[in-house]
This record gives C-alpha cells, structure tokens and sequence, in this order.
C-alpha cells in the first residue's frame, strides 16, 4: 500500500467518530459522486523491490559511459559527494517553503548564504532565492525591466544567445505587447556594433549572453556604457563556473545578471531540475522576482533570517505581482552553495583553470586534424566551435559509436552553421580523452 | 548560527583537485577578474558540520508533522530518492537525445518520460500530458498560454478574460496576468463553493476561461463543478482545472471526465517527491483532446516498434517551457511513486487523506469556529476567530504549535476565511499522531481561554523567537 | 479642506497644487508600512489611474489616482522613512503633488464625515 498509514480498525474507529458507518457515506456527505471511471484499468500498484528494478532496468538502457563533451548551457563538471550527503538530509529535503521561519532557520540561512555567495561570484549587490532555471531567470529579467521602464516596450536580444533560451523567450513573450529586436552573431562573435545600433529610446533591456554561446568571453563594458546612455537596462546571462576566473557583469556595469546554475553542482540529470539565479543592484531589489531572504532579529536580539519584500509575491500582489513564481529551487540553491563553499575561494578559480587549459590543448589537438579548423581566433573560456569539412550531423553518429558524444551540431539552430560544431570541455576531461576525441574525428575524415 | 563566511580562515582548503594534465594556458589578463571571488575558505569537515547543523534547524516531514494545507506535505519514500540518483539517470546530458541517433543511448529516460505523461494523463482522465513545466505555477502557466494559442488559432481575440474564484491561490491571477488575460473574481457563495449566478453573470463573449482549483481552496468539493465547465464551455470558454488538491480526488474523480481542458499537478504535492525546502517541485500538465497540437516540445514518441524518440514538428506548439524535457530527476520520482500506488492505491489515498481530515475537523469542532459547517476533503479550513476575541490570533497559534513539537498548518489562506487556519493531514500519518496533533490544538484553545499571554510568547523551544519583519522589509539586509 | 476617495486616498488642493495621500484609516488596515512605490516627476495620471502603491510585510495596496494632473513633486521624506506613513498618515505622510489638475475629478470625491460614514459600513 502506497505509505498508508492507518489500519482497517482504525478507519473504523475514525468513521464511528464521525458517526458513520462507511466511507461510502463520508463520500456523500462531501457531496462527492461515485466515480465514473474504473481504476482498476489501471496497472495495480507494485512493490518496493519490484520497481526498484523496474527503474534500474531503465536506468541501464540509458549510456553513461560516453564521454561528454557536450556543453551548450549545461556542463559534465565534477559534483563532490559532499553536495549529495547535505542535500540528503531530512531537514533540508522533506521541509516545506520556510513560511515559519522559526521552525526554517536552516533553509533560511542557507538561502542568505546562497544570495551572497552568487553576489559575490558575480559582481554584484543583491540575489534572490533562485528561480527556475536559466532560461526562465532571462524571461523574468526581462519583464523587470518592462515594469522599471514601464512605456518602453522593446527588447534589443543577440543571436549569440543560447538559441534553446531564446526559444523559450519567444514563447513566454508571445502574449506580451512586446518588440524583440534579434541581432544576428558573426561567427564566434556577438554584433556589438549591431547591438547598439538596434537600442533606442523604446529599447527597455539589452540581453547578451557571457561567455557568448560559441564560448567566446566579450568585454561588454565600453558597450554598456552606450547602452545606459539611451536609458536601457543591460541583462547578462552568464555561466558561474567561467566567473571564477574572467571580469565579472558586476564589473563590467551590468544592471542584472541571470543564468543557469547546474554548473555549480547539479546533475545533469537529463533535463533537471536546474537552477536559475539572479542578481542586480540595490536599485533594482523590490522589482525582483522570486523568494528573498533577508537578516533581522528576534525578540530577544538573536540574529535570524526570514523571507521578506513578500509585498512583491504572488501570494499578496495576485495579478500586479512581479512574476507568477512561487516555489524557487532551494534544494539546488543548496547544492549550489554546498559546491561554492567546498570548493571554495580558490578551488573554484582551480576547475574554471583546468576548465580553459583543457580547452586550450583540445583547440590545439583538434585545429591541427587536417580539414578541421577553429571559428575564429577570440578568446574562450571552455567551449569553441569547430569548422568541419562535412555537415557535423553526419560525423556525430559515427563518433557515439565510438563512445564518444563530441558536441552540439550548430545547424539545428542557426541557418548556415551545418558544418560547426560546439565542443566543451570541463575539468573531468582527461588529456586521454581530448587525445580519443582527436583521434576519432581524424579517423573519420 | 554564525554564517559560513565568518567561519572561513584564508588558505584553508576543502576539495582538492588533480593536477592539470595539460598544459596552463593563460587568458588576456584584461579579461580576468581583479580579484578571486570571496568565497568561504573552510575545510571539507567544517562545511559539513556547517550545513549539518543548520538542516537540524529545520522541521521536516522526517522529523515533524507537517499539516500545510494544500501542501500535501505526505511522507517522501525513500526508495525514490536512490532510483533518482541512479547514475543511467543522473549522469545523462540531456542534449545527447537530440544528436543524430542519439536517442539510442536514451531508450530508459525517453520510455520514463513517455510512459509517465500516459499513466498521468490515464489517472486524471485526459488525452495527454506535459511534464515540461518546472513547477506548478509554471505548469498553471503551460495551460494558460495552451488556452491563449488556442484561441487565437480560432480567431477569437476577444477573449481576454480570465474568471478566478475569489479564494483562489494567488498564482492563479499571477498566471494568467502573466499569459496576457485579465482577471475578474467570481464570489463564493455561503456554502463556500462558486457562486453559480454570480458566474452567469460574468459570462459573456470576451471570457476567455475559468480557473478552478478542484476541490476548492476552503477543502470542499464543489458538486456543481461539471454544472460550471459545462456553462463556460457553453459561453465559448475553456476551463482549466488546478489541480493543487488533486490528493483528494486521486483515484476517485477524474477531472477529466469533468470536463476539464487543463489541469496541472503538483508533483511535490500529490505525487510524493520532496519539498526541498521551497523546491524544486514539478507541475505536469494534462490536456483534453483539442489542446493535443499546442504541447510544448521537443515530445517524445514511441513508434510501433516501442522505440522512443524525440519530435519537434508540431507547428502549433508553444513552443519551450523548459530548456528540455522538465526536471526529469523529480519526474523519475514522481513515476516510482505512481508505479508503487497503481489504481488500486490512488483510491486508498484519496480516501485516507479525506477520512483523517474530516477526522481532525470534528475534534476540534467544539473549540475552533469553522466558517462552513460542512465536510470537507482531504483538508480542513478551521477559524481562530473565537481566539483572536480574546487577542490570541491564528499566528500565535502557530507559533504555539511549533513550541509542541508540529510544523503549523496553512495560516491566514484562503483569504475569505478569516483568522484561517488550513490543516492537511495526508494519508501517510497515523490516527496516534492526529490524536496528538488534536490534543495539542486543543490544549493551545485552553490557554487562549486562561492564559493568552503564554501563546503570545511563543515559540520558546526553536533556535530563535519571533522575527522581526518589518524591519526587515524596511531595511532589506539580504546578504553579507 | 481635504477630500476622500471611496479607495481611500485624500487630496487637499491650495492654489492649483493637490497634494495627496491614504487615509489614517487605510494605514491603519495596512499595518506597519514597509514601503511605498513613488509615482516618478513629470509622470501624468488621470483620475481611477495606478500612481503607485503601499506595502507592508503582509500586504500591498495600489494607490488609486483621486485626481487627473501631473506629478510635481514626491514626498521624499517618506521614501527614506516609510513608517511616517503610519505616524502621520493624513499630515507628515503625504505622498505626493499633482499641478495641471483636473478640478472637475474633485465633484466625485466625498467629505471626511461622507468617508467617515463610508467606512463605517
């Protein structure tokens, strides 16, 4: 029985309380009908052990012994078993949203932790609890800024965004009396130039990505001053892991930054949960969306945390609040946290090194492969895009069977770029399998 | 507790990571930051300990009985946790689907998902289901937006309206605000259920639908609800269900066969995965027939050969609701748990969680108003309005049950009630402990009577007292 | 002399200038104020329009527009020290002024004894 509780004897003592005799009557009572359809169409419940090798069995038609040298958004970064043992705690897992917060102070807390922690990766002032995930948290900045700039009613967006995000731009934004502006990338590059020429006064928000998409890393400051200039807000969707290392969007001037979290140790778990986070500045902190946490004091003076600038949720505004969101990812958050803290200060500058050398070597390995050659020559942090002789989709087949998941085919988004590929690479990529990558797409061309 | 930045010693380490097999290669110093981020600098055992300590502060359903209502706060099996962590699950790159003949190396995840959005949309008595949607309020979003590009694919651009029950959870304005439409309340009538004539009054040709939490937010089940999809519907509007309560009706009513045109689920609600301390959760979406082309994709398929595979050719969809797939780990529990219960068990759930309500509810029937006098479902809305005449109010209440050792119900929601408090047993707790919970709520009644004083103190036994607040909201301090 | 909008905001006009601001009545229902959303200078309103809105831990009022005028000036006082607003919500705790107003919005507005009897209800 599914966790059931109570004993036949006891529903029965139940229903005497109630003076009843069934729960057939208890069903009347509530004014509920018979039902109409026959459950036991439906499979009967199994045990325990039976779908644990249901699951298993699934689990095992799934390959987890390719190398991964996917990216995109999304990273195969190392996840030390210390983020699993916290985020297996009952205190942390089986709570509910820290609605009393005497009984929460550890969500609480650790929501407050989180908040500086990606402030202080970022560059900039002020967090929220978290959000979805990194597509979402882009949607959200930009209805921020829509209801800061309230008459202006365009969005200038570079195509060096990742193209999955600004799918899902375009159909959280399709209900919405809204202009977005797509400014084409150049190769590895995003249009700056182009960017600028498509903001105006109507222009309520710019949205770029950092390091872009094709992983070049841009220093958008001199831009942003333009940008501000004509009274826009300046949105950065940014990859954490790379803000260990490069000029963060604090420094640069952005006014909000989002981006996904999973990076910071979460699985990638085929899909999520994910995580999304966003900062800005103290200016901006009562149009943000999303759970905050904020530091007072009880009645005897002790320091505690408690959710607070409620007034924005959707509990209270209904319509007029700032977003829908209700829950955020606190467990991810956590996990997040639990990563940043263990890996600390300088650990994570170590994975965002090891991150680029491999990068870097793999660059070499790979532009030297006769026919092969890299977009560009900008900076990256840890993910390029190879130039290929043939449509890389015809490649990538012939490579999984080979073990080998070697990048994300640029086609499928952007008319024209059939023949690049976007490979990453992570601190879990050894020289031996940069080396097999090589090998293999020599071998094959 | 002291935060985890004031424990942190310049130097000290936690992880340590193999060397570089590659040579370093260097960045333009011009595109590197000026100084590390300050992030803590502890050893692994001092974080351990650190975050140790502070998931103890927290109540959970582990340690603590967690009546919310419409939480569904019901018991996390734990054999969901190690199926989700399963490596086949947790190490897959979701894109790996998507590259040519990538899906072979997927069968196990795509089967799960489409196996599950079956089972789901079978147990609800829908065409189909989504499992994109990160969270319920997302998923309330889903629907929504599946309403709007339906019918602007009929042309009808009129319908702008949105008709919400006045005790409706706040995301449900927030939604719909957020999906283009407006919003007009509908009042309850004095039976707590949706006043029928008020809603015929509000029907006309700018409706675009209605939005119903079923059972409703008071905890009962509206009789007439078809009587209500059936007007919309007449009225040229479409009606979505929320399906926030659906613990109640599981196995019993489909709301499908109401009539509904949409309905998310709450995964961390009904479906048993966890809370997480405010998420992640997931909300799935099912669909009636005519909103079948609007799904959000990539959708994955089985062909005749029971072979999955993933689509993106349906030119009416609207497109990404989630990067990928939605939050498969929460999914992979959420289907464990549907496995484990079958049809046979989705009865007993909705019939124990309904059972212990209505048992809670005429325990403290003699000491606690109650606005509606009549059943309720798998939660009750008691008043503490006879309290707060003598200054004891629902939020002292609270703060004394946390004092007895339970995580307090659902205070001061559904907002027509007032003084409200929202108890939700679920079906996974024992008579023993409604029994105490009941004998606690009616101890606390006592002292309102004799001593309210006491309760206004309260909590004494937690890590810190009652916050202040405002202060907090006036003085935002939300990091260091 | 000082006129009431069923919404529960005030406004008092002296030479051309309103000055507006919510009820010891309203404030009172909010509880503590935490804080209050400005209208910005220049921003033109017309009477029933959203100028801003009030908040407090638990909740969040819109304020409604009594009079149709633009806003002139804020009430910065009450920016930096919101409870005023709690204080002296019907003196100190004015919020902001509107120029260019419509005196013709005034005729639908209620006298203290009319609001005073209104919220009695």
């Amino acid at each position: 029985m599914p966790f059931i509780a109570n004993t036949d004897a006891e529903r029965r003592e139940m229903l005497a309380f109630l003076g009843l005799d069934s729960m057939g009557q208890l069903w009347q009572k509530a004014q509920v009908p018979e039902p109409e359809f026959d459950f036991s169409q439906m499979p009967e419940g199994i045990s325990e052990l039976e779908v644990s090798q249901k699951l298993q069995g699934l689990a095992s038609k799934n390959d987890n012994g390719l190398i991964c040298f996917l990216g995109m958004g999304h990273y195969d970064h190392f996840i030390p078993a210390a983020v699993g043992e916290v985020l297996g705690q009952s205190g942390f897992y089986t709570s509910y949203t820290p609605y009393q917060p005497e009984a929460s102070q550890g969500t609480l807390q650790a929501i407050f932790e989180w908040q500086s922690a990606i402030c202080r990766l970022s560059g900039m002032e002020v967090a929220n609890a978290s959000l979805y995930d990194g597509g979402s948290a882009i949607f959200e900045a930009l209805t921020m800024s829509l209801r800061t700039l309230r008459r202006r009613r365009e969005v200038v967006v570079s195509e060096a965004l990742s193209p999955i995000y600004r799918k899902m731009l375009d159909t959280y934004c399709a209900s919405l009396d809204l202009k977005i502006n797509y400014v084409p990338a150049l190769d590895e590059k995003s249009d700056i130039e182009g960017i600028l020429a498509a903001v105006n006064e109507q222009t309520a928000c710019v949205i770029v990505q950092y390091p872009n998409v094709f992983g070049t890393i841009e220093d958008w400051s001199a831009a942003l001053t333009e940008i501000k200039a004509q009274g826009a807000l300046t949105v950065c969707s940014a990859y954490p892991s790379a803000l260990a290392l490069l000029k963060t969007p604090g420094e640069m001037g952005f006014d909000i930054v989002v981006g996904e979290g999973q990076p910071l140790g979460l699985s990638l778990a085929f899909g999520g949960p994910y995580l999304g986070y966003m900062c800005t500045g103290n200016k901006l902190m009562r149009k943000m969306p999303g759970r905050i946490a904020g530091q007072t004091k009880d009645t005897q003076g002790r320091t505690g945390y408690v959710l607070t600038l409620q007034a924005r949720e959707q509990h209270i505004r209904r319509e007029q609040a700032m977003s829908n969101i209700c829950s955020n990812k606190n467990l991810c958050a956590l996990a997040a946290l639990v990563y940043m803290t263990v890996l600390g200060k300088q650990g994570l500058r170590e994975v965002a090194q090891l991150c680029h050398n491999k990068a870097a070597y793999a660059r070499q390995r790979l532009s030297a492969i006769p026919g092969v050659e890299t977009l560009g020559d900008s900076p990256f942090f840890n993910e390029f895009v190879l130039q290929l002789p043939r449509p890389a989709e015809s490649l990538l087949a012939e490579l999984l069977k080979k073990g080998i998941a070697a990048g994300v085919p640029l086609g499928k988004y952007y008319p024209g770029r059939e023949r690049q590929l976007l490979v990453a690479f992570t601190e879990k990529r050894s020289k031996e399998e940069i080396d097999l990558l090589a090998e293999n797409l020599e071998a094959l061309l | 507790m002291k935060l985890i930045f004031a424990k942190s010693v310049e130097g000290r380490r936690g992880l340590r990571l193999p060397a570089s097999d590659v040579p370093a290669a260097e960045l333009p110093q011009e595109l590197l930051r000026e100084q590390s981020a300050e992030l803590p600098e502890v050893s692994e055992l001092d974080a351990l300990r650190h975050f140790t300590l502070l998931g103890r502060q927290n109540m959970g359903v582990d340690t603590n009985f967690y009546p919310l209502g419409s939480c569904t706060m019901k018991y996390n099996p734990k054999i969901n946790e190690r199926l989700a962590a399963l490596p086949g699950f947790t190490e897959l790159h979701p894109m790996l689907a998507q590259l040519p003949e990538g899906e072979q190396y997927c069968q196990g995840a795509l089967a799960l998902l489409y196996e599950c959005e079956k089972l789901l949309a079978q147990a609800c008595g829908f065409a189909d289901s989504t499992l994109q949607p990160m969270a319920g309020a997302n998923g309330e979003l889903t629907a929504i937006m599946m309403f709007a590009a339906y019918l602007k694919s009929k042309g009808e651009t009129r319908r702008k309206v949105m008709l919400i029950p006045d005790s409706a959870h706040g995301t449900n304005p927030a939604s719909a605000a957020v999906a283009g439409f407006t919003c007009r309340e509908i009042a309850s009538n004095e039976e707590g259920d949706l006043d029928i004539e008020e809603l015929k009054k509000a029907l006309n040709d700018e409706v675009a639908g209605i939005m119903l939490t079923t059972p409703n937010t008071l905890g009962f089940y509206n009789s007439s609800v078809a009587e209500v999809v059936a007007l919309v519907h007449q009225a040229g509007g479409l009606a979505y269900c929320d399906g926030a309560n659906l613990n109640a009706i599981l196995g019993r009513i489909r709301p499908g066969d109401l009539g509904f045109d949409a309905m998310h689920i709450n995964t961390h609600k009904t479906l048993s995965t966890p809370h997480g301390g405010g998420g992640p959760g997931s909300g799935p979406v099912c669909v009636a027939a005519r909103l079948l082309p609007f799904l959000p994709q990539p959708k994955v398929h089985k062909n005749a050969e029971g072979l999955y595979s993933l689509s993106e050719d349906a030119p009416q969809s609207i497109g990404y609701i989630a990067p990928y797939y939605g939050n498969f780990s929460i999914i992979v529990r959420a289907y464990a748990y549907m496995l484990m219960c079958g049809g046979n068990g989705f009865q007993r759930i909705s019939e124990n969680a309904v059972l212990s309500a209505n048992y809670v509810r005429e325990r403290l029937a003699p000491w606690y108003e109650q606005k509606y006098e009549r059943s309720c479902m798998h939660e009750c809305v008691l008043s503490a309005s006879r309290q707060s005449a003598l200054g004891v109010n629902a939020l002292d209440i609270a703060k004394a049950l946390l004092d007895r050792g339970f995580h307090a119900p659902t205070i001061y929601f559904p907002l027509i009630v007032p003084e409200a408090l929202m108890i939700e047993p679920t079906e996974t707790e024992s008579k023993q402990t409604l029994d105490e919970f009941c004998e606690a709520m009616i101890a606390i009644a006592k002292l309102a009577e004799e001593n309210p004083e006491e309760l206004k103190k309260a909590p004494l036994s937690t890590p810190v007292g009652r916050l202040d607040e405002v202060t907090a909201a006036r003085q935002p301090l939300l990091r260091v | 002399m000082k006129l009431y909008a069923k919404t529960h905001e005030w406004v008092q006009v002296e030479n051309g200038i309103a000055t507006l601001g919510i009820s010891e009545f309203a404030a009172e229902e909010l509880g503590d104020v935490t804080y209050i959303e400005m209208p910005a200078l220049d921003e033109k309103f017309a009477a029933g329009d959203i100028f801003g809105s009030v908040e407090s831990v638990k909740a969040a009022s819109d304020l409604f527009c009594p009079i149709g005028g633009s806003i002139c000036e804020i009430n910065e006082e009450l920016e930096d020290e919101p409870a005023l607003l709690n204080q002296s919500a019907e003196d100190q705790g004015w919020i902001c002024k509107l120029e260019k107003i419509n005196e013709s919005d005034l005729s639908a507005l209620m006298s203290l004894e009319e609001y005073l009897a209104f919220v009695r209800e």
